[in-house]
């Protein structure tokens, strides 16, 4: 029945709505289907050999940063450690597309992007030593404290390449998080601010396949990821995560575009998580060796030294000088681990505020009088002989 | 009546009556004109002013990218604060209303309270959250919460409200100066409180951390703070009647909490009633009746008292009267304080 039909409706003319049309044009925003890549396509050529051989070399020291980790973790030395194995490409490219004034928010698998970037492995660890929490000052490093709660760190990178750009200057914020972190609340709203606002950043998601043990088909009923990006107006870029120079490449250009001004990319790493999601959890209760294997057949590590021994560009020898140099990174790393940190008990009241309050001055001095109790005791053991 | 004030400079200056509400924005003006690094940001803070109308006027006088409408989000609103203090800005978050606050505790509780403490003091964010509370405006569901002790419990974070006009416009601009996240509770029902003052010649104030003894006495002493400081002054005045004395004490500052000047005010006069409209099960009164009960065991002659808001969540505004404590509460807890042991 059309509106004409109705009794009485003959003088009827619905008022159309006031002229609408869309803030964006979605086409240009969204994802190709496909995961980009380089490795093994025309478009290697391009790619600067030296590039690749660096990126090569920081994939091999990564790889057996996380070995030597997760080995520090069965020796107590550190309280928990979860592994980025299989996803070095992701890290590394993090690590590496950034300007030195450029600022990295990392999750707490991100270490590896953390000391790529230049940090002390060992202070990248405190976190997870259970010393320290941040066992660095970010501004030195232009590196946010490693986070632990899911997404809360990727509004943070918004308000400073914000605030960076306010003051003139030409820094870019890159954020990392996983796949199930894209389902709180602060990732959609970082994406909205950061959009609204054009600011420079770039949010990078490593798809790895689980959050803890739930697969992807039960965190999101989007085509992927990257398409997220279309709702809040950015572009959503799809890449390979086991690629590292198409991780590079796209990171590079999402880097340059918040650069020129252009605003926010979301990028999403298709990569696999070889490891449990930490030391602490059993992967074989959520997932099958057979996929495991099929990621082997993928690992970013040996995607790149097919690459470059293919072309005649890494020989035995320095494959060989490459797996040295992540043997002495490793030997540095145990050694000074195994050192036992001091800690300072006093230290607890001192960085809650500026200056302390009465509250805690006077906290702080029954610790005071009961550390000084314990080291009295201790002595008097110390002269009885006990 | 206006009394003069004198300025800096030497200038005499007329105080007029000014409300609070005045005076916080005069607090945000002067401290962005004085510091480029202070930005306000939040719901309807540009164009409009805010809803209690605190901004009106920064975005026109400073800019959009000083005094910004955000996209609405609270969790994004303070998660963006925390990465422009990271980059040396002094954010000033308003919060449109206490219960609107709450999505943005993930933020509140794991970054901005804790980000000192995790850098190894490193990473000091100096932000402001300002978040208009309490009720008493007849305001619908979700519009007169009493958030305080959320924030109390909370490690890292000074919270301060003020419940004078002068207090208004000192703490804010000692909230926004201080290097330390501060939780900037505003009484709704005091914003259109009046007082004598001059925005040239603030009267100075005490500092963050300190409470102020607003009127003395020796029989008890009400412990008070924000909205329910002029009920409580309405009961001292009214106890004269009765022949007791009551002293007031304005806390100002709830953390820091200002010990010293509470307990020399109950070991003078030996009684002590807290009152608060935030529900008195695990409220604020708890945490006070404790420390003094603990600091002054030998001088009491009666057991602190609570008068606080019922525990329940906020009425319905045609009930809310009947939740505030109001000045009959306090006298009647005021009159069981033993009186007889003194007499
Ligand atoms: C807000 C929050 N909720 C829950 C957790 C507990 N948790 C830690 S890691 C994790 C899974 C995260 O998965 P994903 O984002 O895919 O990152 P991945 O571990 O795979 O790198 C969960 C649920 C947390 N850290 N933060």
């Amino acid at each position: 029945m059309t509106v004409q039909e109705l009794p009485g409706a003959a003088a009827y003319r619905p008022t159309p709505p006031p002229a609408w049309k869309p803030i964006t044009d979605p086409a240009p925003l969204l994802p190709d289907p496909e995961p980009y890549r380089v490795l093994g396509t025309d478009a290697v050529a391009d790619v600067d050999p030296e590039l690749l051989l660096r990126l090569h070399a920081e994939l091999v020291r990564g790889r057996r940063y996380n070995a030597q980790a997760t080995a520090l973790t069965k020796q107590g030395r550190l309280a928990v450690y979860p592994s980025s194995t299989g996803q070095e490409a992701c890290e590394i490219a993090a690590a590496l597309v950034l300007e030195e004034r450029d600022w990295l928010f990392p999750s707490y698998r991100d270490t590896l992007a953390a000391v790529a970037r230049g940090l002390d492995p060992v202070e990248a660890l405190t976190l997870l030593r259970g010393d320290r929490h941040t066992g660095y000052d970010p501004r030195e490093h232009r590196i946010a404290p490693l986070c632990t709660p899911l997404a809360t760190q990727l509004p943070h990178a918004v308000g400073l390449a914000h605030a960076a750009r306010l003051k003139g200057d030409d820094v870019v914020a890159l954020a990392m998080v996983g796949d199930g972190g894209t389902s709180e609340g602060d990732f959609h709203e970082a994406l909205n601010f950061a959009a609204v606002w054009k600011a420079p950043v770039v949010f990078f998601v490593q798809n790895n396949g689980f959050a803890i043990s739930v697969p992807l088909a039960k965190q999101t009923a989007a085509p992927s990821l990257a398409h997220k990006a279309v709702g809040y107006g950015m572009p959503g870029r799809l890449v390979d995560g086991n690629d590292a120079a198409a991780v590079h490449q796209v990171l590079s250009e999402a880097v340059a575009r918040a650069r020129r001004g252009e605003g926010p990319t979301l990028v999403e790493a298709v990569t696999y998580r070889m490891e449990a999601h930490t030391n602490a959890d059993d992967a074989t209760r959520y997932r099958v060796d057979s996929e495991v294997e099929a990621w082997k057949a993928h690992d970013p590590v040996r995607l790149l030294e097919r690459e470059l021994t293919g072309r005649g560009l890494l020989d035995d020898e320095g494959l060989e000088q490459a797996k040295e140099a992540a043997e002495r990174m490793a030997a540095a790393l145990r050694d000074r681990m195994n050192a036992d940190p001091e800690l300072a008990p006093m230290d607890l009241f001192t960085h809650v505020y500026a200056e302390q309050t009465s509250q805690l001055r006077e906290q702080a001095a029954a610790l005071r009088a009961e550390l000084d109790a314990e080291q009295d005791h201790d002595e008097q053991d110390a002269e009885a002989g006990r | 009546m206006t009394t003069a004030a004198v300025t800096a400079d030497g200038r005499r200056t007329k105080a007029k009556p000014a409300t609070m509400a005045q005076a916080l924005g005069r607090a945000l003006r002067d401290s962005m004109a004085e510091d480029p690094t202070v930005h306000v940001l939040g719901e309807d803070v540009g164009t409009l002013g805010g809803v209690f109308r605190i901004t009106d006027g920064l975005a026109k006088e400073f800019g959009d990218d000083r005094c910004t409408d955000t996209p609405l989000a609270e969790a994004g609103i303070l998660g963006a604060a925390v990465g422009m203090a990271m980059y040396g800005l002094r954010p000033v978050v308003e919060m449109q209303f206490d219960a609107f606050a709450y999505p943005a505790f993930e933020q509140l509780m794991s970054h901005v309270a804790k980000m000192r403490n995790r850098t190894g003091g490193a990473m000091p964010l100096p932000i402001t959250v300002r978040v208009p509370y309490g009720g008493g405006i007849g305001g619908v569901e979700h519009h007169s919460d009493s958030s305080e002790a959320y924030y109390m419990a909370t490690p890292g974070l000074h919270v301060v409200t003020p419940a004078t006009v002068d207090d208004a416009y000192g703490l804010l601009r000692e909230s926004i100066a201080s290097d330390d996240p501060v939780i900037f509770l505003e009484p709704k029902r005091l914003y259109w409180s009046k007082a004598d003052w001059s925005p040239e010649a603030p009267a100075p104030v005490e500092p963050i951390g300190r409470a102020v003894v607003r009127r003395s006495g020796r029989s008890a002493t009400l412990i008070t703070y924000g909205p329910s400081l002029p009920v409580c002054l309405e009961a001292a005045e009214a106890a004269v009647a009765e022949g007791w004395e009551l002293e007031v004490v304005d806390l100002r500052s709830l953390v820091p909490f200002d010990d010293e000047t509470v307990v020399a005010s109950v070991r003078r006069t030996g009684r002590a009633v807290v009152v608060h409209e935030s529900p008195g099960f695990g409220g604020p009164g708890g945490e006070i009746a404790a420390r003094i009960t603990e600091r002054c065991f030998h001088h009491l002659e009666a057991p602190v008292l609570r008068v606080a808001g019922f525990d329940i969540p906020y009425p319905p505004p045609m009930l809310e009267r009947h939740h505030l404590p109001g000045v009959d509460r306090v006298l009647d807890a005021v009159a069981r304080l033993q009186w007889e042991a003194d007499s």
